[in-house]
């Protein structure tokens, strides 16, 4: 979806402001959500994918107004209702009001599984498209649901870097349409044909792309 | 499935109840903890009925807590540099397959997959941005940090990254070419930096003190020895 989370090139937000010293969480709840966030992931209720796209489709006004854990919260409380595993009145109550589904429950033994990353490469289902070197263009789509082709390099042309196998394909899985494993790129622009000839020439900018959102030049 | 409707009927129903409030404005410190910001209760009563329904044992979300706050960042990924500056055989295997090389050091064991290694060289420096969210090498660097996150990073890295760069100081050859690197999928990207001057003969536990969590995302460099002295 051309949403307002796909920020690249976008001009408006200010200076980047790093903050030193900083702590790993700003406050107690932020550290309870992220960990919330880990242990309902077990469940399978819903995916790393299907959780961005719920971030993603947060109203613009609250997508930019919120803190990042505060999203996650919203994700997390939005989702856990979507799925049944919770009910809009235990959140007014603050107390479950109905014993849970099957999940859970999550306990200690489980932790390491969590905070280590998964892996989303698949068998390749057929030979890849493109090779190193190759010129390609990033397709010209909007899709409505789930991408992770950003704006900025629809329409754009750059050569493949490197070739990372066959990967999950978040587009389908978002679309309920299973994980469709697809070859994943990096492919690699000049600034100056993401940006025109005002750009930086000593820039490159790359993208990892599925190879669903490629063409060839 | 999950459509663009149902999530927005989530949060419509949410307002509704009265649960969706405004909240940016409340959200701020209260040293003295006898008045909790509204975002503690509200995730309080969450996770209370997470733990009532059976679905966590709090006990292992403090765990998850405990493992981002003392356990899991950046000096992680400082120990696989220092190695890859004092190891060129390692450096090597980095560069090939970053999973599989920081997977064969005792002190860090197994990562997750897709961790990819892109090094310094005084022609390219190597800039990591996630636009779309907020993927980032947590494996090796920990948690990101807020400006990593943050709109103004995430908007600019990728169309005037110099301009980024001086944000935080730093100031490279106009000739310098800058690569950066967007990560729009399950890959994950750790910048190898170069090792500085005057470091012959050190050990791997005096570089890992140069070895900020900046120059391993490419918005800072290493510091220089007369720094840590």
């Amino acid at each position: 979806m051309d949403g307002v989370h796909d920020m690249g090139g976008m001009d408006g937000f200010g200076k980047v402001d790093p903050e030193p010293n900083e702590p790993v969480f700003h406050h107690r709840w932020e550290g309870r959500v992220l960990a919330m966030s880990r242990a309902i992931g077990v469940f399978r209720a819903w995916t790393i994918d299907t959780s961005r796209y719920a971030i993603e489709s947060l109203a613009p006004a609250i997508y930019l107004t919120r803190s990042y854990y505060e999203k996650w919260f919203l994700r997390n409380q939005n989702l856990l209702i979507e799925r049944g595993l919770i009910d809009v009145d235990e959140i007014a109550a603050g107390h479950a009001l109905r014993p849970g589904k099957k999940h859970g429950p999550f306990t200690l033994a489980d932790v390491e599984r969590v905070t280590r990353r998964g892996s989303y490469g698949r068998p390749a289902p057929a030979l890849a498209r493109f090779k190193i070197g190759d010129r390609v263009r990033a397709k010209n789509i909007h899709p409505k649901m789930h991408t992770r082709l950003p704006r900025y390099a629809r329409g754009h042309v750059g050569v493949v870097e490197r070739l990372h196998g066959a990967h999950v394909f978040p587009d389908s899985v978002v679309a309920g349409k299973g994980e469709d494993p697809q070859w994943l790129y990096t492919v690699r622009f000049d600034a100056q044909e993401l940006w025109g000839a005002e750009a930086d020439p000593t820039v490159k900018v790359s993208i990892e792309a599925f190879e669903p959102y490629l063409e060839h030049v | 499935m999950i459509g663009f409707g149902d999530d927005r009927l989530a949060v419509d129903v949410a307002s509704s109840v009265g649960y969706i409030l405004p909240m940016a404005a409340h959200d701020h410190d209260h040293q003295d903890g006898s008045n909790l910001s509204e975002m503690e209760l509200r995730v309080r009563a969450l996770e209370t009925i997470l733990v009532e329904k059976g679905y966590v044992e709090t006990a292992a979300l403090d765990r998850i807590v405990e493992l981002y706050e003392s356990k899991i960042g950046p000096h992680i990924g400082a120990q696989v540099i220092a190695k890859a500056w004092s190891d060129l055989s390692f450096r090597q295997a980095l560069l090939e397959d970053a999973t599989k090389a920081v997977s064969t050091l005792a002190q860090v064991g197994r990562v997750g997959e897709h961790l990819v290694a892109v090094e310094n060289t005084p022609q390219v420096h190597n800039m990591v941005v996630c636009t779309l969210c907020s993927c980032y090498p947590t494996d090796v660097l920990g948690l990101p940090p807020v400006w990593y996150k943050s709109f103004a990073y995430r908007s600019r890295a990728v169309k005037e990254p110099r301009a980024v760069l001086a944000d935080f100081g730093v100031t490279l050859p106009a000739e310098t070419e800058i690569r950066v690197w967007d990560s729009t999928a399950e890959t994950r990207f750790l910048v190898v930096p170069m090792r500085p001057a005057e470091t012959e003969g050190w050990s791997e536990a005096q570089l890992a003190t140069l070895i900020t969590r900046d120059c391993m995302i490419g918005t800072g460099l290493p510091k220089k020895p007369s720094e840590v002295g």
